[in-house]
């Protein structure tokens, strides 16, 4: 049994913010789950895939967030409890969809839950998903500790039943990834059936046909749909996830939500300023509830307030403060706009500590300035950047090297546009520097095939793009469709790793198997391809030269879209890890170093974590701890010194 | 004293345990994180994963207390424990957490940098980090812990060794009984008694 799913009312655990949210979903009794990976979201999709079969629940890892958006939105319409899962970059992939669904209502509670990542600890930006519950009219939550991630995820199923509506929960990556002691409630077991009620009038909530909107008609949707926001600033004046902790009067109120609640009570609690500062924690972050806000607000003059990344808080307040000001007189607010907090990164303690003293005119300093000074120049001499890089066996380490140096030798300035996935490395010198476009899932493929058309522009460089064997499914595919279509001279790469290598090794639609361990017909990326009109191509990337061959016969054809599979497991992924290819050996009599006018080409260049530069003996030695024996660099030194042997 | 109520030397009680991507951290803040809550406590554990899984640095904060969940992430200077699976790493955390008062528990296997491999930075010598360490830190130990783990079959087991020595230092109401059950949870049968063996050793070597 799963701990996630103890039944023993008041239980303690230490959950996962992620798993916290699976147990609230639990408790509330769902029935489906679906959603595409992407950290720090992807634990929440794991989680209800091991205790799917004993809480007779469904959950997928879907194409796209798109495809899961309406596969949850399908669980709704039939009455079930359902939720969709996503990083934050996901949901402008499933805006278009979110839109109409915000318009068309749901049924069965339904919960959006978008994992948001300031400072951008493992994405390619920081986007806001807070955003979109405006855009789009939907209500806004957000858990500020651990056992609220349980409780208001159980707790925002009964509010979309109550509204009619889909509701966005957002966690942040220290909640997500964070964990904290939990409680638990009652574990029920849902035995509500699946049915699809279409026999009502046009737009009849609870048994019409569902649609979003018939042209012109719009308005019939768009204000019942207000009115539902308007509900909702009601129930959450209410709410009790909303609360207040401090003096009745204080100095300065914080306003806050998500996992910056917890760095502004610690920031009071360091400052030991507690008498002085108020807390005001969000868990509704919009629509505001205008009462409670009121009569907060009319506590203290001087307000901060402490979210990230963009102030979205911050302006709703404002606004609403405008609306009242006439009753609540002059007041100081301070947060983004002011300086006092920073606009971009994630935040922590110590930036909610520096901005409430530098307000409330307090002196901090944890440690003398000479033991910081001391400590920071020891650590700028030992702890060299660590920079990303591949991992040691890593096909992509090895696709890049043959692409790199097939395109230097090519001489025609060719280029690569790439996708994001471990494979970003490849902007990097890890990766050679060889990617020099890089946006969303499958841009790569796209911005290559109107590259390719610029030919009758005098555009003469090669133009290649790279994607991942998940991303090709979830949004590649059209991007091919579109350069086989329009005759785009262009070589794509797919750098099938078989899984979605970045977040976990999740599988996707080419692999033999489903989140729930059942067997699943696998799509043959190859035969797709084929399909589409490309001419396609497939080989091992640990096979250098073959690989070099295939690479250079493609770019040299001047028409169409070519595909080049290169198909190689992750060195990550189940069938690969702990087992060593070859044992990998240096020969020191062999290798020249310095010397042997390679540069060092196995260490400075070809960057394998599994290879180290003994600066002693000047010769590079395999790290027999960190080498997988893939066996790739045994064909890249030119001096031959690096063997590979069989493993005893 | 009994393990059971030794108490808290401060509340929140602040535990960094710090490395490079795939040595086992997280595994290892996860198995004493449940240690604490079956004692009673209110552990917060914040981590990041991610590309940090390729070669980068990672980082498990840990807040224990008897009252309530702390900030995933501990304040600046503000750590009392810092145990590290990789000696620059333990630099790099001291300077940004470390205080006069802290106690430091570090592996000597060092992991190079892409940019020492390449050639365009420098890994200094592991007795220089840890004589600058002992000048600045109130107690430091340094373990050869991916040896050890090497011996006993698996160098993965560097990680549950660290967790042993933190146990050794008694700062923690901590012990092996509860090691086991925690580890029980994570691991096959026929690895509960390895991962033991590397907890205890760890113990004797920081204990010492
Ligand atoms: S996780 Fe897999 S794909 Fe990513 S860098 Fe490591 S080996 Fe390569
Ligand atoms: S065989 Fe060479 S390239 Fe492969 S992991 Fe070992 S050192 Fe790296």
């Amino acid at each position: 049994m799963s701990y996630l799913t103890d039944t023993r009312e008041g239980a303690v655990h230490l959950l996962m913010g992620n798993e916290a949210i699976v147990r609230g979903a639990l408790e509330a009794g769902i029935r489906v789950a679906a959603g595409y990976p992407g950290t720090p979201s992807s634990e929440i999709i794991e989680s209800f895939s091991k205790v799917a079969e004993q809480q007779d629940l469904y959950a997928e890892w879907s194409t796209n967030e798109k495809v899961a958006l309406e596969v949850s939105a399908a669980a709704s319409f039939a009455g079930l409890r359902t939720m969709c899962v996503m990083k934050q970059n996901g949901v402008n992939v499933a805006s278009d969809f979110l839109l109409h669904l915000a318009s068309s209502g749901t049924r069965g509670g339904m919960v959006l839950v978008a994992c948001d990542d300031p400072g951008a600890l493992s994405s390619v930006n920081e986007g806001e998903s807070r955003i979109f519950a405006r855009l789009v009219e939907i209500p806004l939550l957000e858990p500020g500790d651990f056992q609220e991630a349980k409780d208001l995820t159980r707790w925002a199923f009964e509010l979309s039943e109550e509204l009619g509506n889909v509701v966005l929960l957002r966690s942040v990556t220290r909640m997500s990834h964070a964990s904290g002691n939990v409680t638990y409630g009652p574990l029920v077991r849902a035995t509500t059936q699946a049915r699809f009620r279409y026999d009502g009038p046009l737009f009849d909530p609870e048994c019409g046909p569902v649609i979003s909107m018939i042209v012109g008609a719009s308005k019939l949707q768009h204000e019942p749909q207000q009115e539902k926001i308007r509900k909702a600033a009601l129930i959450f004046e209410d709410c009790p996830f909303n609360t207040y902790t401090g003096p009745e009067k204080p100095e300065l109120l914080v306003i806050t939500s998500s996992a910056c609640n917890l760095y502004s009570r610690e920031a009071i609690n360091i400052l030991q300023a507690g008498e002085r500062v108020g807390i005001l924690k969000l868990a509704t972050t919009w629509p505001l509830p205008p009462k409670l806000m009121q009569k907060y607000l009319s506590t203290a003059d001087r307000i901060l307030i402490v979210e990230e990344v963009l102030p979205v808080l911050e302006e709703q307040i404002k606004i609403l403060y405008a609306e009242m000001v006439s009753e609540l007189g002059a007041k100081t607010f301070f947060g983004k706009n002011s300086g006092h907090l920073p606009s971009t990164g994630e935040l922590n303690p110590d930036f909610v500590i520096t901005a409430i003293s530098s307000i409330l005119d307090i002196s901090y300093s944890p440690v003398s300035q000479s033991f910081a000074g001391q400590a920071r120049e020891l650590a700028s001499i030992s702890a060299a950047n660590r920079g990303l890089t591949f991992c040691p066996g890593c096909p992509h380490r090895a696709s890049f090297w043959t692409i790199h140096n097939a395109l230097e030798l090519d001489g025609r300035n060719g280029f690569v546009c790439g996708d994001i996935g471990c494979y970003v490395m490849g902007t990097l010198p890890s990766g050679f520097s060889t990617v020099k476009t890089l946006h969303s899932m499958g841009s790569g493929t796209g911005i290559a095939s109107g590259f390719g058309k610029l030919k009758q522009f005098g555009m003469d460089q090669p133009v290649i793009s790279v994607c991942g064997d998940s991303t090709f499914f979830h949004a590649a595919m059209p991007a091919l469709a579109n350069a086989v279509h329009q005759r785009s001279p262009l070589t794509m790469v797919i750098l099938d790793n078989s899984g979605t290598a970045m977040t976990g090794f999740q599988p996707h639609p080419g692999s033999s198997e489903n989140v729930l361990g059942e067997d699943a017909p696998a799509l043959d990326i190859e035969a797709i391809c084929r399909a589409m009109g490309a001419r396609v191509e497939i080989e091992d990337p640990f096979d250098l030269e073959a690989t070099r061959a295939a690479f250079h016969r493609l770019i040299e054809l001047e028409e169409g879209a070519k595909v080049l599979i290169l198909k190689q497991p992750c060195a990550l992924s189940p069938e690969r890890r702990y087992t060593k290819g070859f044992e990998m050996s240096i020969d020191e009599e062999v290798c020249l170093g310095e010397n042997c006018g390679c540069n060092r080409l196995c260490t400075r260049i070809f960057g394998c974590p599994g290879i180290i530069w003994d600066d002693k003996k000047g010769v590079s030695r395999i790290d027999e701890l960190i080498c997988v024996g893939c066996g790739v660099c045994a064909d890249i030194c030119p001096a031959g010194a690096i063997r590979k042997g069989e493993v005893s | 004293m009994t393990v059971s109520d030794r108490s808290l030397s401060h509340d929140p009680y602040n535990i960094i345990i710090t490395g490079v991507g795939g040595q086992g951290n997280v595994m290892a803040s996860r198995v004493l994180g449940t240690m604490l809550v079956t004692k009673g406590y209110h552990v917060t554990i914040g981590e990041t994963f991610g590309p940090s899984q390729r070669g980068g640095s990672v980082m498990s904060h840990l807040r224990i207390s008897r009252t309530s969940s702390w900030s995933p992430q501990i304040p600046e200077y503000g750590a009392h424990l810092i145990a590290s699976l990789e000696p620059a790493e333990a630099t790099r955390v001291f300077a940004q957490y470390g205080n006069p008062d802290v106690i430091v528990i570090c592996n000597t296997r060092p992991i190079y940098p892409v940019t020492v491999i390449r050639g365009e930075a420098s890994y200094p010598s592991v007795d220089d980090i840890q004589k600058s360490l002992s000048t600045l830190a109130a107690d430091t130990t340094f373990i050869d812990a991916t040896d050890e783990a090497q011996k006993l079959g698996n160098s993965i087991l560097a990680n549950i060794i660290i967790l042993g020595a933190i146990c050794g230092k008694g700062v923690l109401p901590i012990d092996r009984e509860g090691f086991r059950r925690a580890i029980s949870e994570r691991v096959k049968e026929e690895q509960i008694a390895v991962n033991v063996r590397a907890f205890d050793l760890g113990t004797e070597l920081s204990s010492r």
